[in-house]
């Protein structure tokens, strides 16, 4: 949710029951004017809220100049790594909402090697999980299995999983970006909000992401599609299938799509206007029991 | 007609013979003038045929129009003319080839050298994009409809521009283009000395046809000098009109004194054919880009070139929209209003008990719970629905509290589903009023036992089974246990609260092994392995239930064991189960509180594996049945544990700091509300163990809310209990145990070991003569 409507998107997200204390409130919306000034975003994105056993870790997303044209968002998903700190897109992490810090690019690397670590965060960046491994060493012909402690760090895991959660469960509306034909996307400024009708629909919702799904499509599939709209993958085809749960709440006033595999993200868009926007708010932990639970 | 019209809050008009808006009633013309000149921007006068001289627009200028003004009009009706334009802005270096700029320019600044008229570039622009609109535009004794006092120069002057371009198709140039330049301060002179006067548009047009025709026929027979050169103005902009040619107007004009041209019959080809109509949508692209031009510069966008793609687009969709509209709205809006209708409901409840005896009555025994006081706090811990949310579900109770008999209420939390949500009320009746809901479950459980019977009976034929039922625990009795509280749930606030159904301690302890997601639905079956007894609002029921025994916690010291309690029998029970408000209690440090986990204690009854709150002893009971039944049993009893280890679970207000940790994981977090103003800040409790519960203290009060998707955590994967061995079909011995076939070999040894054998049994006795004759003959 950007941070200059985060009062109302806070409000709009409410119906899951998380939220933010007034003084965490008034000092996100303090420190994120400074952290967009002293790092010159153009836009300061606040993600989120990761549960701590010890303390809370609080996210926001910058987003530079160019951001408006949400490629170099997705840039920063997909391929940003690539260019290391020229990252357009930052991601800053907190705990008391005031000092912000920046926190480095997430790598194929560390999402493989965070991807063993169980369990909750403790709320300290420098906190080390330990991980034993078996690793094989040879040593001449003799093969043996040793075990090795791996030591992880806390920052590592929370980069990875905001990471994956962004590329996940990231969700924004049909329409509220188009693709111009030379490429870029930007920011559909005559974007109006889903109809209800339409609101209902998990196609109407797209994964705000570079397309994973799209280039597999058959021909037949793609012809009804509309290159300068539909050039993400909508929600509908994502594996397995319900791992959404969408509802309407205020009467047919509020959408509110929760993720049932990264439980805490909400999304939420009020049909037939220009709000909509996602936060999370969890304990960064996958739901690998959906199967057994639908 | 006649309209001025000037950017932001300053709009003066007047369509049709109605006076419309009037932002200020008379604004003298050099005033006018100025304005213009000061903001930079077009204005646009047009004059009617009828009022040579009007500038001044007053609120109601119908009234103002004399007789004596008609007269005027009479008299100078060959005069007529249309409109005049008054583009009256900035100072741009153009040739003054074309009349409309000498006659804002004469607006301005009364006679001025010809060389030099002043014309903005947005101006000049502008005349194109008015006649734009002509083909759309009706016919012209009906206005066009669309005609709105919008601040928008061009919207208005197209209208106006449709009718010469209706009234006169015939692209004519007219030759008696000059117009001398005394004729306009004439004219300036005549409307100084003339009242403010109206305009009148509708009979206008019809004389303005009648002068058009005169004017085709014979533009001579025009007298007066000033009618002379408002014809001209006329004439230029139907050549403008029927041209169509953007930014060529005013060197068109000057072209078109002379003789039509080549230039002249391009762009009518041009227009030709940007009015081709499209076989396939019946759209033609002249309208289109009208439609299209008017949309921009009605809503200014920034950067309008970014979006024109989008805003084509929108003007074509527009054209099927309005079909549609009355189908889909009628559906769409729907629930939105059914949900205004219940919750309406909730706000009109409190004004139907007028009578203030009664009032004071309620509020004496009040049951409703302080809800906003608690989401008040739970706010600044963090947590908790919104606002509007909260006061919606504190009406749901209030509605609650008045249609039951209870005694006390609280906001139980919130428990997410896919489908839709439940609130959750925590109810306790008043004593004696919640029996009829024993005897509905009562006949529940007979019906089971009805089907057990009945099983028994058909026994004969079949065979018999030997798996024995384990004993059925009993489910606890209202107000003891599990079943201590009735709990209420309703999906919405304003809908309907549904009274859930007490807790067994089988559906506790199959609740525990599975994990599935709630629908929202209370009569969903609940489809899992191990199979649940009940439907979701069973599972709902006892998730309830495990969720309250492992997180509702109060500060030590608020409640303290009921005294009435006898020792003895607590020596008998091991435990209490009863506790009441400690009037002593005079409150905890919030340091305290969040930094000792022993300052929080259960308030809640530990459910035990066996999915009671209070153990029961299932051989106690099943020795007092068996000794009604046949002895067939009791020997089979024989085999069972004659004694079960009796379940003790901590016992009640234990503080949680002995709760176990869950993979060193410790179960509970604390932390002070706000640490920027520790003073008034609050002791917040979040559980590990069950995400979502929360509890908060003040050092005094306390509450506890849960909201969440009603699982407990763990670390691990949930794995579901694997399948229970395949049962043995029969006892495997050497009998039936299948043997190699034996080889010939071993069969020649086999039968002469046997025909060794035959010989000594056949001396013996003749006892199985039949059967060895039989054989014998086989062999022989």
């Amino acid at each position: 949710m950007d941070a200059e409507s985060l009062l109302l998107s806070l409000e709009l997200a409410s119906g899951s029951g998380q939220g933010l204390s007034p003084d965490r409130r008034a000092s996100l919306l303090t420190s994120l004017m400074l952290v967009k000034r002293d790092y010159r975003y153009d836009r300061v994105l606040f993600w989120g809220r990761i549960l701590g056993l010890v303390a809370d870790y609080y996210i926001a997303q910058g987003l530079s100049e160019d951001q408006l044209a949400p490629r170099k968002t997705l840039y920063r998903r997909g391929r940003g790594r690539k260019l290391g700190n020229q990252d357009p897109g930052d991601v800053v992490g907190s705990l008391n909402c005031m000092e912000w810090s920046l926190l480095p690019p997430a790598t194929e690397e560390m999402v493989v090697q965070t991807s063993v670590v169980k369990g909750r965060f403790m709320g300290d960046p420098s906190h080390e999980y330990e991980h034993t491994e078996l690793q094989k060493m040879s040593e001449g012909e003799k093969v043996f299995e040793e075990e090795v402690v791996v030591q992880i760090k806390e920052e590592t895991r929370l980069v990875s999983v905001i990471d994956q959660i962004d590329k996940a469960v990231a969700v924004i509306p049909r329409g509220a970006l188009f693709k111009t034909p030379f490429g870029p996307i930007h920011v559909n400024r005559t974007f109006e909000g889903l109809s209800l009708s339409e609101a209902k629909k998990l196609s109407s919702y797209f994964h705000f992401r570079e397309p994973v799904e799209l280039k597999n499509k058959t021909l037949l599939e793609k012809a009804d599609l509309d290159p300068s709209l539909d050039f993400m993958d909508p929600l509908e085809h994502d594996i397995p299938k319900g791992s959404w749960s969408i509802q309407m709440e205020r009467g047919n006033a509020l959408v509110v799509l929760r993720s049932l595999l990264w439980p805490g993200l909400t999304f939420f868009h009020a049909p037939r206007t220009k709000n909509y926007g996602y936060i999370y708010v969890g304990t960064g932990e996958k739901n690998i029991d959906l199967p057994f639970m639908l | 007609m006649c309209v001025v019209s000037l950017r932001g809050n300053l709009a003066w008009g007047c369509y049709g013979d109605r006076t419309l808006q009037l932002a200020e009633p008379l604004v003298p013309r050099n005033r006018l003038a100025d304005l213009s000149k000061a903001a930079t921007l077009p204005f646009y006068i047009c004059i009617p045929p009828s009022s040579r001289t009007s500038f001044f627009l007053t609120p109601s200028m119908e009234d103002l129009t004399s007789p004596k003004q008609d007269k005027e009009n009479q008299e100078l009706g060959e005069a007529r003319w249309p409109w005049e334009e008054i583009a009256a802005s900035s100072q741009d270096p153009e040739s003054g080839l074309s009349e409309p700029l000498e006659s804002e320019q004469w607006l301005e600044t009364g006679p001025q050298p010809r060389s030099s008229p002043p014309q903005s570039p947005q101006s000049r622009a502008s005349p194109p994009l008015n006649d734009v609109r002509g083909p759309g535009a009706p016919s012209p004794p009906s206005p066009a409809p669309e005609a709105s006092f919008i601040p928008s120069t061009l919207a208005l002057a197209g209208q106006q521009l449709a009718i010469p371009w209706q009234s006169d198709r015939t692209t004519d140039v007219n030759p008696k283009a000059e117009t001398p330049r005394s004729h306009h301060l004439e004219q300036s002179d005549q409307g100084e000395s003339t009242a403010p006067q109206t305009c009148q548009s509708e009979g206008d047009t019809f004389q303005q046809s009648q002068q058009t025709e005169r004017h085709l026929y014979g533009p001579e027979d025009v007298s007066d000098n000033n009618s002379k050169q408002k014809e001209l103005r006329f004439n230029i902009f139907q050549e403008e009109d029927s041209n169509s040619n953007y930014g060529l107007d005013h060197t068109e004009s000057g072209i078109s004194e002379g003789a039509p041209s080549l230039l002249e019959i391009a762009v009518q080809s041009a227009k030709a054919y940007l009015l081709k109509t499209s076989s396939k949508s019946g759209l033609n692209l002249y309208d289109h880009l009208s439609e299209m031009l008017t949309k921009v510069l009605d809503e200014r966008p920034e950067n309008a070139v970014d979006i024109i793609e989008s805003i084509s687009q929108d003007v074509k969709m527009a054209h099927f929209r309005k079909k549609l509209d009355t189908l889909q709205n009628e559906n769409e809006m729907l629930p939105i209003y059914e949900t205004a209708e219940k919750q309406k409901a909730l706000f009109l409840q409190g004004n139907l008990e007028g009578v203030d005896q009664e009032l004071e009555d309620e509020i004496a025994e009040n049951s409703l719970p302080n809800v906003m006081e608690s989401a008040f706090y739970f706010e600044q811990a963090g947590v908790g629905l919104g606002t509007d949310e909260t006061y919606r579900i504190f009406l749901a109770l209030k509605q609650l509290t008045d249609t039951h008999p209870i005694q006390r209420c609280r906001f139980w939390g919130k428990i997410l589903g896919l489908e839709m949500n439940y609130i959750v009320a925590e109810v306790e009746f008043r004593e004696g009023e919640d029996e009829e809901d024993v005897e509905d479950e009562d006949v529940t459980e007979e019906r089971d036992d009805g089907d057990s019977d009945a099983e028994e009976n058909d026994e004969d034929e079949l065979p018999r089974t030997f798996y024995k039922t384990p004993q059925v625990i009993p489910k606890e009795e209202n107000r003891t246990g599990a079943n201590k509280y009735v709990y209420f749930v309703c999906n919405e606030p304003g809908g309907p609260w549904v009274k859930l159904p007490s807790v067994t301690p089988a559906q506790i302890v199959t609740a525990r092994k599975i994990k599935k997601f709630f629908t929202g639905r209370l009569e969903t079956p609940i489809v899992s392995y191990p199979p649940f007894p009940g439907n979701e609002s069973n599972y709902l029921r006892a998730q309830i239930a495990r969720i309250s025994a492992g997180t509702h916690v109060s500060p030590l010291g608020f409640y303290q064991f009921g005294e009435e309690e006898g020792e003895e029998e607590e020596e008998v029970e091991g435990r209490r189960d009863s506790f009441e408000e400690n009037p002593d209690f005079e409150g905890i440090q919030v340091i305290d509180l969040v930094e000792s986990l022993s300052n929080w204690v259960h308030h809640v009854q530990h459910i035990l594996s066996q999915g009671r709150c209070n153990w029961f002893n299932p051989i106690q009971k099943s020795e007092e049945e068996e000794e009604e039944e046949d002895e067939e049993k009791e020997e089979e009893k024989g085999e069972e544990p004659e004694y079960m280890e009796q379940e003790v679970g901590p016992p009640l207000l234990t503080p949680i700091s002995e709760d176990i940790e869950i993979q060193n994981i410790p179960p509970w977090t604390t932390r002070l509300s706000s640490t920027l103003i520790p003073q008034y800040a609050i002791a917040v409790l979040r559980s590990n163990l069950w995400p979502g519960a929360y509890a908060f203290s003040n050092g005094k009060k306390f509450e506890n809310f849960y909201i969440g998707w009603g699982h407990k955590y763990s670390p691990d994967n949930y794995t579901p209990p694997p399948p229970p061995p395949a049962c043995q079909e029969y006892p495997s011995g050497a009998e039936i145990t299948e043997m190699d076939d034996p080889s010939v070999e071993e069969e020649q040894a086999f039968r002469a070991a046997r025909e060794a054998a035959v010989l000594p049994v056949e001396e013996m006795g003749e006892t199985e003569e039949d059967e060895d004759e039989d054989d014998d003959s086989d062999q022989e």
